[in-house]
Order: C-alpha cells, then sequence, then structure tokens
C-alpha cells in the first residue's frame, strides 16, 4: 500500500515537473531559431544558433555598433524568450584605404602628372592637391585621373578654370 | 554618409559592372574610391558616371582610383594621347631621357608595370621604355 502511495506520489511530481518544463520554454528552439533569424536575415555574415532556449550569435559585422545594435533587437524582439543572448560575434573592420599624405613623394608625382598641363599649376600639401590655372574641357578628366591615381587625400579643382 | 548618398549612382554603377574589389569609405570630407575595372570601358564609365554628378569634377569630394585588370604584363595597350606622339623613357620619371616615341593610337605591348604611374613598354618596332600609364589603355 505504502509502495503505491510513493509510486503516486512520484507520478505526480513527475507530471508536474514536466509540466513546469513545458510552461518554461513555450516555444523551441526551432521556433525561436526562425523568429531571431528575422532580425539576422539583414545580416548576412551572421549565424544563428539555438540550444534548450539559449540563442548563441557567431559569424562577423562591419562595427561595434552593428553587434551591440543586433543584441539588443533580438532581446526586444520577445522578452520572455530572447533574454538568453550569448552574442559570439566578431567585429571585422574593412582595411583603411590607403592615402598617400607624405608630400615628399606626392610632389615629384605630380610634377609628372601635370607635365603636359602647362597652363595648370598644381600644389601639394598635406596630401591635397590643389589644381589652378586654365585647362580647356576635354582635358578635365585626364588631369583629374591623372591626379586620383596618386591616391591623395583630395584633388581641389575650385580654382581651376575649365574653358 | 551624405557623399555616399551623392555618388549614389556611381557606386551602384561600380558595383554592378564587376568590380570586384570594390572599396569605398568617406575620409576628411572625401569619399575615397578604390577598386580593379575588368577592362577599360568599365573604367571610362564611371568616369562619365562621376563628371555627370560632379561636372569637372571641380568639387574635390572624390578620390578615385580604378585599376583596369587587363592591364597584364605582355597585354596590348594603346596609346590616348590627347594629341601628338607619346614620350618613352629610359627610367621611370619626367626627368628621366626620352629613348623613343609611340604615336597616338598606335598599339604596344605592355611589359611590366614598374610602378603605378609608369609601365615599361616594348614598341612594335623593339624599342623598350617606360612610359607614364595613364596615356596608355588596355586593349580588350
Amino acid at each position: 500500500m505504502n509502495l503505491r502511495k510513493d509510486f503516486m506520489v512520484l507520478a505526480v511530481a513527475g507530471a508536474l515537473a514536466l509540466s513546469f518544463s513545458a510552461c518554461k520554454s513555450k516555444i523551441s528552439d526551432a521556433d525561436l531559431k526562425a523568429k531571431v533569424e528575422t532580425v539576422t536575415s539583414t545580416h548576412p555574415g551572421v549565424a544563428v544558433d539555438v540550444k534548450e532556449g539559449v540563442i548563441t550569435l557567431s559569424g562577423t559585422v562591419g562595427s561595434e555598433a552593428e553587434k551591440t545594435a543586433l543584441a539588443e533587437t533580438i532581446k526586444a524582439l520577445d522578452a520572455k524568450h530572447t533574454k538568453n543572448l550569448v552574442n559570439d560575434v566578431i567585429v571585422e573592420t574593412a582595411p583603411p584605404i590607403t592615402v598617400n599624405t607624405v608630400d615628399a613623394d606626392l610632389i615629384p608625382k605630380v610634377v609628372d602628372a601635370t607635365k603636359d598641363f602647362p597652363s595648370v599649376k598644381a600644389e601639394v600639401k598635406d596630401g591635397v592637391i590643389t589644381v589652378t590655372g586654365t585647362l580647356e574641357q576635354a582635358r578635365v578628366q585626364t588631369l583629374k585621373m591623372a591626379l586620383d591615381a596618386l591616391n591623395p587625400k583630395k584633388v581641389d579643382m575650385v580654382g581651376l578654370t575649365v574653358k | 554618409m551624405a557623399l555616399q548618398d551623392k555618388y549614389k549612382v556611381l557606386l551602384d554603377t561600380a558595383s554592378a559592372s564587376g568590380i570586384s574589389d570594390l572599396q569605398y569609405a568617406e575620409q576628411d570630407g572625401v569619399l575615397q574610391i578604390r577598386g580593379t575595372a575588368p577592362n577599360a570601358d568599365v573604367k571610362n564609365k564611371l568616369w562619365d558616371v562621376y563628371n555627370q554628378i560632379d561636372p569637372n569634377f571641380l568639387t574635390g569630394d572624390v578620390v578615385m582610383n580604378v585599376d583596369v585588370s587587363s592591364a597584364v604584363v605582355g597585354s596590348q595597350v594603346r596609346v590616348i594621347t590627347q594629341d601628338g606622339n607619346l614620350n618613352i623613357r629610359k627610367g621611370p620619371g619626367t626627368d628621366q631621357p626620352i629613348v623613343g616615341k609611340a604615336a597616338k593610337g598606335e598599339v604596344i605591348t605592355l611589359i611590366s608595370r614598374a610602378n603605378d604611374q609608369w609601365w615599361l613598354v616594348r614598341t612594335n618596332g623593339g624599342g623598350e621604355g617606360y612610359c607614364y600609364a595613364q596615356y596608355l589603355e588596355p586593349v580588350g
């Protein structure tokens, strides 16, 4: 009799435990993953994994701000189910574009580039090439292409008169 | 961001024209654009679009340096001087002595790229020397 009673208690406790755990995660890992992916779909470098309600983000983004914003958006998505978030996303910034600001290197190159443009004067300071003088319209692009090819910080042609 | 909006058509054209390594960023108020075009036509098209947005490039808010991938060693390049001959020099620099000339429109052979500005070429007559790369355009 006692044994039977114990069994009953166990059974009830078991049923309760099951119902509690079911209550705890109303949403399946697969459904939660699908939900989170509605946010990450616009971030092609990011992957989502969900295990027992814990969301793990991996992959790469372009900035720290993007990484933080992504996590905040997911947490706000469904406060009850998306709070367990592991943000393993790596911030990978693109290498900066090389700009030549060494005047000593730029000056002789600018001399070479402007050799065939005697009506034009070009000065170099802190990587900025300032072009003045006059030039026929047909040759402006050739000049600009030659100067841009030197990777300067800027090519300022506001002072150039185009004929 | 504002510059990327102003030059959106240019950046979109670059992306759509097969510039695989396209890179752009606004640095110190200038939109720096780098990349390699599959051929000279694509490069010229980009410059046309740029000229439409900023006539005669006078604003100076873009520095665009687009290389052409077909300009490889051994390839043919056309002389695109405004008028007159292209000087062929002993070394890479306008301070170097002139050792030959190539006529406007002449197709010559690219032997090597000494640097981005000066390329070593061979004329059809067999003469070798350095030419200013801006006056050479890859054929095909």
